[in-house]
């Protein structure tokens, strides 16, 4: 009824390819955006610190795995470590260049990642799904090493942490103690939002192309003219680039300091998770997989004691394990495809409410 | 139809999320956040800790009524051992205005250090997070008595010195280090190596990686070939148990193996029944229920069905008595808190004033009932951990027992260490601010 495109003529060819082609779409986005950039900073420093920077950053990573994994079809379990190469690059290039702005570095620290990315997708031209599952897991636990026993990484730090130092922009902290968590959260809304615009057309251009079509079958890739190991190297460099900058913001916007364990193989099956949640080959899908495996349990710990529920804390942590594995199976059966298929039937059903044919 | 209860339950949900920090507390309390873990792979460690920890505030509250007539609102919240979650549990008690952070893990203790002094709510890591913290002039907010790992190391080089008649037979010898390899367990390291130079004796590597934490067969093989004389080992969690049960398997002399005070679990040992007769440990509690202080949470909270502790023999194990001894602490900042400013409910500034000027000497333990069960010990303005003394303990199959006279860290070895890494953490931290609060007298 509301959600209809009735009337909504497109007279270009440009019309036609755009990201949003019907208008309550656009108009949906817009609200989103306005909500995203007007209303949440001035939110509760709890829903911004413990909720919706966390959730960007876990988009930003899902992206980035998304292009690797969900376009690319190159399956990868080295998420976290490429992460912990963006973190170790940004904290490293602010030590030594101190008077650079650190949006700079979070940014050129994902160049650091995606050459790494680089070196450690090369067998990916031999090798394919589960065999290279195996090979990124190599450079998870290589990295992760380094992170540990390379000390010049943490600047020789006794406890082999980083610590964030004070950066500011435009005269205002975005990172270090005295940063609020609204100034954090606009640096990492704008930075999350020109990734994912610059993915989304990345995605539907001829790399984007390239890419799916490697995905869905190399040789016939390979006979249509497109070079494989080139096309499987961009991949690589583009989603350890994502990944890479997902890893400087979680470091220096969010924990605002830590040790290296944050980027262990646990934190590259969290984000392989959200990837086959969300949905894979969709952006909108790396969103909504960040949203329920990061956001929904803090939900759901949070519930009993605002409905005035007395339950032991650790009662409440074993109901949200529960609660959300049942979600992540009822998801899944429902629909293999991810919340993102969910998400373009429901709205499909939509469409065509209430006369569905 | 049911994508639509999603969005409306999805929309609820975050509704519910909105509404959480509003809530406020009663005026007429003091809210202590506790950050534990039952759940998850170190729980078999956090389980007593936090018994413990709780049991004695809910005593405090049931015996005396709370702390100068005002009751301790104590609130768990559960972190799994998880950086992320802590972080979490420390955002979602911050607008409920707790006095006091306890963390409980290395790792949230760093995540949170720079807050604090922002948030204006001190931090109490007893013995464990950064080291460098105890120097009160470059960390205001953070308190980490009785001692530190540096401490800890020191003390046990002390031992080893001791047993084999003085440290000058330390030349010569090799002694070996088996460490978790993350930042708590490779702590010890820079000390260890400026001994093995000042004692001449050899230090050997073991890491132990968190991931291999329950494969350590490789590692003891090699610690055979080697036969170092004597065994630090900085481990937690299921690290523990496994090391004693392979250093039961090649023989290695347990007498001869010596963990620090977070690998002195009764946990740790159990697994390896009568293989870890002998082994031992650093501690700075004494085990046992038979303290006036036990007593009294068996008599007001146990038996009146206010513990989660599984039978009354848990009550005075270890790391039970670990997590009272922590919750003295609090205790007792409170109450010096109050004496400080005149007010009976105390923000974090006042605990931070409390903490700071605490000194607990014999008259004040045999107040609490803590005789025996701990050492008098006492914190300053520049000094927030006070670098004292702890003893070995031994396994003799069935419980600890003291093994050894209280024995003083090196101080002049540690200090020089402590005052280096804070002054490194300031200046690597640009704009870590310089300390302007004032210091109290010390009570």
């Amino acid at each position: 009824m509301f959600y209809r495109e009735a009337g909504q003529f497109k007279t270009t060819y440009a019309a036609d390819m755009a990201v949003f082609p019907v208008l309550q779409d656009r108009i949906g986005f817009g609200a989103i955006l306005a909500v995203a950039y007007l209303v949440l900073p001035f939110a509760s420093e709890f829903l911004l610190h413990v909720v919706m920077i966390p959730f960007l950053i876990f988009s930003l990573a899902a992206i980035g795995l998304n292009i690797l994994t969900g376009y690319t079809g190159l399956l990868s379990l080295g998420t976290g470590a490429f992460m912990g190469i963006g973190a170790f690059a940004c904290y490293k290039l602010t030590s030594i260049f101190p008077n650079v702005n650190i949006i700079v570095w979070v940014i050129a620290s994902g160049f650091f990642a995606a050459a790494v990315g680089v070196l450690f997708g090369l067998p990916s031209l031999r090798i394919k799904g589960f065999y290279l599952a195996v090979a990124t897991l190599a450079a998870q636990f290589f990295l992760q090493w380094c992170f540990i026993r390379i000390p010049w990484l943490y600047n020789y730090n006794s406890s082999g942490s980083i610590e964030v130092p004070e950066r500011t922009l435009f005269g205002i902290p975005i990172t270090g103690p005295t940063a609020t968590a609204s100034s954090r959260y606009l640096v990492v809304l704008a930075i999350v939002a020109v990734m994912t615009w610059i993915a989304s057309n990345l995605v539907r251009g001829r790399i984007g192309r390239s890419w799916m079509a490697v995905r869905d079958m190399d040789i016939a890739a390979e006979l249509m003219g497109i070079r494989l190991l080139q096309t499987k190297l961009v991949a690589f460099a583009v989603s350890s680039f994502y990944c890479g900058v997902a890893g400087a913001l979680l470091m220096f916007l969010w924990y605002g300091g830590g040790e290296s364990g944050v980027f262990d193989i646990n934190q590259s099956f969290f984000v392989l998770f959200m990837v086959i949640i969300g949905g894979l080959g969709s952006l909108i899908g790396s969103f909504m997989g960040a949203a329920l495996i990061y956001t929904l349990p803090i939900v759901l710990r949070a519930t009993p004691a605002a409905l005035g529920v007395p339950l032991r804390s650790e009662t409440v942590d074993h109901l949200t394990f529960m609660t959300v594995g049942v979600l992540i199976i009822g998801f899944l059966v429902l629909e293999p495809m991810g919340l993102a298929r969910l998400w373009q039937i429901t709205k499909q059903k939509l469409r065509v409410w209430p006369f569905p044919y | 139809m049911r994508c639509k209860h999603l969005v409306l339950g999805t929309a609820l949900a975050l509704g519910t999320v909105a509404i959480i920090p509003v809530a406020a507390s009663a005026e007429d309390s003091i809210y202590v956040p506790l950050m534990t873990y039952r759940t998850g792979p170190f729980s078999a460690s956090g389980t007593p800790i936090a018994n413990g920890m709780v049991d004695y505030l809910n005593m405090i509250n049931a015996r005396d009524g709370g702390i100068g007539g005002v009751k301790i609102k104590v609130e768990e919240c559960e972190t799994g051992y998880d950086t992320a979650k802590g972080v979490q549990c420390y955002e979602s008690v911050k607008s409920k205005n707790p006095i006091v952070t306890t963390p409980y893990s290395t790792a949230i203790t760093l995540q949170v250090i720079p807050k604090a002094g922002v948030d204006k709510v001190p931090i109490l890591s007893m013995a464990y997070g950064l080291s460098a913290a105890a120097d009160g002039n470059v960390f205001p907010w953070v308190f980490n008595p009785p001692s530190t790992y540096w401490d800890g190391a020191s003390i046990f080089v002390k031992y080893v010195g001791q047993k084999l008649g003085g440290v000058d037979k330390l030349k010569g010898k090799t002694i070996g280090l088996v460490y978790l390899d993350a930042p708590y367990g490779k702590e010890p390291i820079p000390l260890l190596q400026e001994l093995a130079k000042d004692y001449g004796f050899t230090l050997k590597l073991y890491p132990v990686p968190a991931s291999e934490m329950q494969n350590q067969s490789a590692l003891w093989l090699g610690i055979r070939r080697d036969r170092p004389d004597y065994i630090y080992m900085q481990g937690f969690g299921a690290m523990n148990p496994t090391a004693v049960k392979e250093a039961a398997r090649i023989n290695f002399p347990m007498e001869h193996l010596i963990g620090n005070w977070w690998a002195g679990g009764e946990s740790d040992v159990r697994p390896a029944g009568d293989g870890g007769k002998g082994y031992l440990s650093l501690d700075f509690n004494v085990v046992g229920h038979d303290f006036p202080v036990m007593q009294d949470i068996i008599k007001y909270v146990v038996d009146k069905g206010g513990s989660q502790v599984a039978s009354k023999a848990d009550v005075g194990e270890n790391f039970y008595g670990r997590g009272v001894l922590n919750s003295m602490i609090i205790a007792e900042g409170i109450r010096n808190a109050q004496k400080l400013t005149g007010r009976q409910v105390i923000t974090g500034e006042d605990m931070r004033r409390g903490l700071e000027s605490l000194n607990i000497d014999q008259t004040r333990l045999d107040q609490l009932g803590m005789v025996g069960f701990a050492r008098p010990f006492r914190v300053s303005c520049s000094d927030h951990s006070g670098h004292h003394a702890a003893y070995v303990a031994k396994w003799d199959g069935h419980t600890w027992v003291k093994d050894s006279d209280w024995i003083e860290p090196m101080k002049d070895k540690v200090l020089p260490l402590i005052d280096a890494a804070a002054k490194q953490y300031a200046t690597s931290s640009t704009g870590w601010p310089k300390r302007t609060e004032p210091c109290d007298k010390s009570s």
